[in-house]
This record gives C-alpha cells, sequence and structure tokens, in this order.
C-alpha cells in the first residue's frame, strides 16, 4: 500500500465498523448441554487441518497442537445436594464440557500486537493467521485471553514416516517451526464453498448448511452449530437471537431464562462464538 | 607560578594514571576476559541447537510463550538507563562528582542495549525472518503492524544504540587526542582517526561543549520513552497483573535502580582491577549510593502503588494473579524479590556501609540480583494464572534458557572489558576540569593564574584565525 492511496482513502480507514456491509460474518453457537464430551470434534479437526500428534512428551510439556480442546470443570462443592467429587469413587464424573477454539474475535486483541501484521481481521469476520509472514514473536499467543493459539514449537511433521504423509489434508498449508498457528473456522471449507457460490452466480450468498466445518459435522449430538451471523434466516443467527446474545456488547441485556453466554465477553473482545448454558439435575 | 607548574605535574599524573589502564591491568583481568569469551562461546551453542530443534528446546509451552528471553531483555534495557541517567542528567544539574565514572556508565550503556538486543532476536520463532519487523522498501509494499509495541520496541531501541554510540563517542574526544599524542603502532592510527584532529582549541572547545549538552537533552527524554515503551510490552496487552497503567513510570524507576547497582558493582571492580584508587573515591561512592538509594524509595513506591491499585480494583483475575505471586508456585520469587530489592537497600542509609567498599560490592550485587527475580515476576506468574484456568500451568526455564542467560553476563562483561582495553576509561579531561574547580574553591590566588592562563589561550585563539 503507498502512501497516497492511504491518504486517498483516509476517511474509509477512520471509518468505524469497517466491514459492517460485508455480506458474511462467521459464527457460532454451541451447545453444552448436548457436548458429551466425547471429543470427537477434536479428533475431526486434527485430520481435517493437518495438525500434528506430538506424543506423550512434548503433550506434558505443553507443546500440542489441537486447535480445539475440550476443556472439563468441576463444580466446587456446594452444600449437600451437589456432587462430591474428591470423596467420590468416580471423581471424574459430573464434569462440565467446554469446546474451546479460536472465538475469532471481532476485537481480537491478538491483532495489533503482531509486529508484522501476520494475523488480521477477514472482511467476513474471520482472524486470519499468515503462516507465511508470522516469525514467531509469539506476543498474539500470550495476549489471547482463551489461550487458543498453538506455536510449532518442533518441526512436528519432518519425521513423519513415509506413507503416512499421504493422509494429509492437500487444501490446507503444513506448518513448520517458529509458526504460530490456531482454529480457522475451516477457511479453506468456507473459501470453496464461496466459490461454489460464485460459480453458481450468487455472489453475496451461500446457502445455509451447504458446508460445514470439521467440528460440526463429525459432533455426534449436533451441540456446534455454524454459519452466517449476517443472514437473518441462518440457524446460527435464530440461535443467537432466540437466546438473546447480541455482538456489539460486554454485557448482554438478556432475560434471566435464557441459556446464552459469550465466554470472556466483559473483557469486550467480542467473541463470534455463543456457548449456552448446561442446565443439570443434581440430584441425579 | 611555581605553584602552576606542581599542578602541571599533578595532571600528567592523571593522564600517566588512566593511559597505564590501557597498557597494565592486574593478571585478573585477563582471567575474568578468558571466562567470559568461554561463557559467550556456551551461549552461542545453545543458541544453534535451538535454532536447528526449533524454540521448543528452550522449554517453554503454552501459555508461557515467553520467558526469560524477555525477562532477561527487560533486564538489560534496565541496566542501560542509568548511564544515561549518570551523564546525561548530572551533566545537566552540573553535578560535579559524576565526572571520574561517567564515562564506564556510558560505555555499560551502550553494552547493555548491545546485550538486550540479542534477546527478543533469539526469541523469535524464525529468527531468520526478523528484519520484517522493520518498515523496509519492499517490492510487495507490505507494512509492518505499526500498532504493535514489538515494533515499538525495535524502533526504541535501534534509536537508543545509536544515540549511545553517539554521546559516548563525542564526550570521548579530548580523550582520545591524549591517547593519540601518547600511542604508538595500530593504536596510534586508532585515535588518529576517531579523535578527527583534535587540537584542544578554544573554538573547538566551545562547540563541543555545545554539542556535549545538545545530546545529553536529547538523551535523557529519550531513555524515559525507551524504557516506557518496553513496559507497554506488558501494558498494551490485556493480560491480568499486565495491563497495568503504572508500568511505564515503574518500569523507568526500576532501570535507573537497577542501572544505579551495576554502576557501584563495575565501580568497585575498575576502581581494583585498573588501580585507580585516587579517582573513584570514597565520596563518590556515597553519592552514587545516595542515589541509588533515592531511586529504590521511588522504585517500591511504585511498586506498592501498583499492589494497592490492584487490590483496590477489585478485579477477579488481576487479583487472583497478584495471590497467586505471592502464595502461588512463584512465590519464592516474589518474596526474593521484596527481600533483595525492597529490603536490602536500606542497608545504604547507614554511612558505615556507604563507605565500605567491597561490602558496597555485595550489596549491589543483591540488589541486581533482587531486580533480575523482578523482571522474572513480570513476566511469568501472570502468564501461568491467566484467563483460563484449563491453561494453568508452571514452568520452569530450561538448560538451554539458563545457559543463554549466563552467556549475556559473559558477553556484556567481555564488550565492557574490552572496550576499557582499547579506551580510556576514565575522562581525564573531565577529571583535571573537576582538579580545577577544586583547587579554585580551595585557594583564591592560584586561580588568578589560572585564569590568565585562560585568557592567554583564547587570545592566542583569536590570533590563530
Amino acid at each position: 500500500m503507498t502512501l497516497k492511496r492511504m491518504l486517498e482513502n483516509w476517511s474509509d480507514y477512520r471509518k468505524q465498523d469497517y466491514y459492517e456491509d460485508e455480506p458474511y460474518m462467521w459464527g457460532m453457537s454451541i451447545d453444552l448441554n448436548k457436548c458429551i464430551g466425547c471429543g470427537s470434534c477434536v479428533t475431526a479437526c486434527y485430520a481435517e487441518n493437518n495438525l500434528p500428534v506430538v506424543g506423550k512428551e512434548h503433550y506434558s510439556r505443553g507443546h500440542s497442537m489441537h486447535w480445539m480442546r475440550i476443556e472439563r470443570y468441576w463444580n466446587e462443592q456446594d452444600g449437600d445436594t451437589d456432587i462430591d467429587i474428591k470423596h467420590s469413587d468416580y471423581p471424574e464424573r459430573g464434569a462440565h464440557y467446554t469446546p474451546m477454539m479460536c472465538q475469532q474475535c471481532n476485537h481480537a486483541p491478538c491483532e495489533p500486537v503482531c509486529p508484522v501484521a501476520a494475523t488480521y481481521h477477514t472482511p467476513d469476520g474471520l482472524n486470519a493467521q499468515v503462516y507465511n509472514r508470522c516469525v514467531g514473536s509469539r506476543y498474539c499467543g500470550n495476549n489471547c485471553p482463551y489461550k487458543v493459539r498453538y506455536f510449532n514449537f518442533f518441526d512436528f511433521f519432518k519425521d513423519v514416516a513415509h506413507p503416512l504423509e499421504m493422509q494429509l489434508n492437500p487444501d490446507v498449508s503444513v506448518r513448520t517451526k517458529g509458526v504460530m498457528e490456531k482454529c480457522t473456522f475451516c477457511v479453506q471449507r468456507i473459501r470453496s464453498a464461496k466459490d461454489a457460490a460464485e460459480d453458481e452466480g450468487h455472489r453475496d450468498h451461500i446457502e445455509d448448511g451447504s458446508f460445514k466445518t470439521a467440528c460440526q459435522q463429525t459432533c455426534p449430538t449436533e451441540a456446534i452449530v455454524f454459519g452466517n451471523l449476517r443472514d437473518k434466516d441462518s440457524k446460527v443467527k435464530t440461535l443467537w437471537a432466540s437466546h438473546e446474545v447480541e455482538l456489539d456488547r460486554f454485557e448482554q441485556n438478556k432475560s434471566e431464562d435464557v441459556r446464552g453466554y459469550r465466554v470472556l465477553e466483559e473483557l469486550n473482545v467480542e467473541p463470534c462464538v455463543m456457548y449456552l448454558d448446561r442446565v443439570r439435575d443434581t440430584e441425579a | 607560578m611555581s605553584d602552576y607548574s606542581m599542578k602541571d605535574i599533578e595532571w600528567a599524573k592523571i593522564n600517566k594514571d588512566v593511559l597505564a589502564s590501557l597498557e597494565s591491568p592486574r593478571k585478573e583481568f585477563w582471567i575474568v576476559l578468558a571466562v567470559c569469551m568461554l561463557l559467550v562461546l556456551c551461549g552461542a551453542a545453545a543458541e544453534a541447537y535451538q535454532y536447528n530443534e526449533g524454540l521448543g528446546v528452550a522449554l517453554m509451552n503454552r501459555p508461557h510463550f515467553w520467558q526469560l528471553y524477555i525477562s532477561n531483555f527487560v533486564f538489560w534495557i534496565g541496566m542501560s538507563h542509568s548511564g544515561t541517567l549518570l551523564s546525561a542528567i548530572l551533566l545537566l544539574t552540573q553535578a560535579d562528582w559524576r565526572k571520574p565514572i561517567y564515562r564506564f556508565a556510558e560505555a555499560m550503556t551502550l553494552f547493555s542495549i548491545l546485550t538486550a538486543a540479542i534477546f527478543p532476536v533469539i526469541h523469535l520463532g524464525r529468527v531468520w525472518n526478523m528484519y520484517w519487523v522493520l518498515p523496509y522498501p519492499n517490492e510487495r509494499t507490505i507494512w509492518p503492524n505499526f500498532r504493535s509495541p514489538l515494533l515499538w520496541d525495535a524502533a526504541a531501541i535501534t534509536t537508543y544504540a545509536t544515540s549511545s554510540v553517539l554521546f559516548l563517542y563525542v564526550g570521548m574526544i579530548p580523550d582520545l587526542a591524549i591517547c593519540r599524542d601518547n600511542a604508538t603502532g595500530w593504536r596510534k592510527k586508532l585515535y588518529t582517526t576517531l579523535s578527527i584532529g583534535w587540537m584542544g582549541r578554544a573554538s573547538e572547545w566551545m562547540a563541543f561543549r555545545k554539542t556535549y549538552v545538545l545530546l545529553a537533552c536529547f538523551l535523557v527524554p529519550l531513555a524515559v520513552s525507551v524504557h516506557s515503551i518496553v513496559a507497554s510490552d506488558f501494558a498494551m496487552s490485556i493480560m491480568p497483573d499486565w495491563h497495568i497503567t503504572s508500568f511505564p513510570p515503574y518500569f523507568v524507576a526500576g532501570a535507573l535502580y537497577s542501572g544505579c547497582a551495576a554502576i557501584i558493582t563495575l565501580f568497585v571492580l575498575l576502581r581494583y582491577v585498573f588501580k585507580f584508587e585516587e579517582y573513584m573515591t570514597t565520596e563518590i561512592m556515597d553519592k552514587t549510593a545516595k542515589l541509588t538509594f533515592a531511586i529504590a524509595m521511588v522504585w517500591n513506591y511504585l511498586n506498592l502503588g501498583e499492589y494497592a491499585s490492584i487490590w483496590y480494583s477489585n478485579d477477579m483475575f488481576e487479583k487472583e494473579v497478584l495471590l497467586q505471586k505471592f502464595f502461588g508456585p512463584y512465590h519464592w520469587v516474589v518474596w526474593g524479590m521484596l527481600l533483595c530489592a525492597t529490603v536490602a537497600p536500606f542497608a545504604m542509609a547507614f554511612k558505615k556501609v556507604r563507605h565500605n567498599m567491597w561490602g558496597m560490592f555485595w550489596l549491589s550485587l543483591v540488589l541486581q540480583l533482587g531486580m533480575w527475580l523482578e523482571r522474572f515476576q513480570i513476566v511469568s506468574p501472570p502468564l501461568a494464572s491467566n484467563h483460563e484456568p484449563w491453561t494453568w500451568s508452571v514452568v520452569w526455564p530450561g538448560t538451554v534458557q539458563l545457559t543463554i542467560t549466563v552467556a549475556s553476563f559473559g558477553w556484556f562483561t567481555m564488550l565492557f572489558l574490552i572496550f576499557c582495553k582499547v579506551f580510556p576509561s576514565v575522562s581525564m579531561y573531565e577529571v583535571k576540569e573537576m582538579v580545577f574547580h577544586r583547587r579554585k574553591a580551595s585557594s583564591r590566588t592560584d586561580m588568578e593564574d589560572l585564569n590568565e592562563v585562560k585568557d592567554n589561550m583564547i587570545r592566542t585563539e583569536e590570533g590563530l584565525s
């Protein structure tokens, strides 16, 4: 970008909500009531996005590369009615499962801190990571409140035994050491769906449900819903509306009974993933 | 006039003593230099290993994306600050006692920056692409991200390094001329080139004075801004206990604090190794210690202020990190810091301690240890207990990180020792000035003589031009 062009378009750059008129804003909804913590979304993500399986030793050192992970939390015991996990024979019983991946924040904290602008916001609301541009300062990883950015501490694919490299997805690049990576909302699928729609002649509209992310496709209980938040009739938009979760807020004005919330939205990072709270019967 | 010639001899002695430091240091000098070079080799080996294998060998992980490299970076940048303080600020405030010690403090500034500049480079995942951080002209017209504090860092460090070299060099020109007049062989060639034809004319002195003061005026705000920018690396993030408004002044105070402690360490070492006992006197140590004490108190105030503002803000995340700092897995780092950097400086309140050279030496090492721990507790504990409890983990730096850390001390000392061997580490002309002013204060009659000589010099100069 030359300085001249920058000055000519100065008012555009100063505009708030620069991408407001874009036809797409990709978003997600995850129903924790439906999530059974089976981990199939995690497996699907490994297969789709060429994630390295790092092995036990690296995993225990915190070098794992799972773009999607199932977090488990247990309630502190609250009175007699709650489950006493500490003294139970089955201490893992009663965990809350939270599938956690990049929340594609609209005010992403990782974006302004990258010295080489390797991570930036796409017009369709994705938080993109340009592997080729990344120099590996890892500031984005530090500044991510969800800690869903994964750094290639080693060249994990260097020593893959011969036939195994054939299983890699040709649509997704294999990352080398020293590069940051994270969930892309399966951007390769989004791009090919966009191309297909353009071939059919509609530039601004992809039919809802015409493609799925890998995790959504694999989820046995259909807890994950993905789609275009700018499309009023899409399933994900309907879910967001019915659970009274809105963008552009750091605190939701919602009624007591609805289950929708966004993780850490009070940090004003504008995540594009809505979670639906789990309702549980502790006396069961 | 008889008195006057005696003074001449004394001034010649200053030259002789300082020039001797370029020739015959104690034997320990060579031993220390050899050890330092060995350390640098070890560090280079560790870096080569890390370069080939990937950053994982440094045992950083997620969420500990940053660790010792960044805390060392902050430590060394901090160290560089008091050279500027002693030299520039005390020059502008006309503090006489800075004169025998400012030269090596300035050299310390420069070499700390050169050490600090290594760390942001080796901590990159893809070191070979580091020049992408700079806004260099390229055919694809890609800019770096001007919003990133890391970019500001790159700009600030290069500016600071350049200005420090200039300041050090300009202040050294008259001394380089003295060296030139006494040197032979390669030294003669080196000093002749560097002293750019300095003859000691009055007009030269006037131009020199102006340049030097101007550079000092430029350097003081620059130094403050550099460490504020380093503080922005943390303050501009949204991490609990990094996102703190008072970080820039806190970092600047901490920088001056650890830098002053480093000056005391080198003060005692140089005094011993180069036999500078007559120049680096107890009185000067006393003043330096008082300055360090004052800065230590400012730093403590800001540190306690930070704790208080976190506590009363009642922010859930910040408070949790603060509690984890004091009672969590990194608790001994924080308590160690408080012991070394908050409690220990109170020893300097006593004159007996301030006047004990080797006592001050060990105390200054304790203060620096405290400040080093402070940098570690700024970087690591907030990463260990961040917003996302599932990722909480504790990681201690591994062998590679520790080796490079130790090597950085070797690198710094090596550069410093080589500097002291090649360039005069005590400013000869400023010490002479100091002696002159002291005499001026003690006896009026001699002064008249000297003033007459000065007037004659100016008259001759006018006659020449």
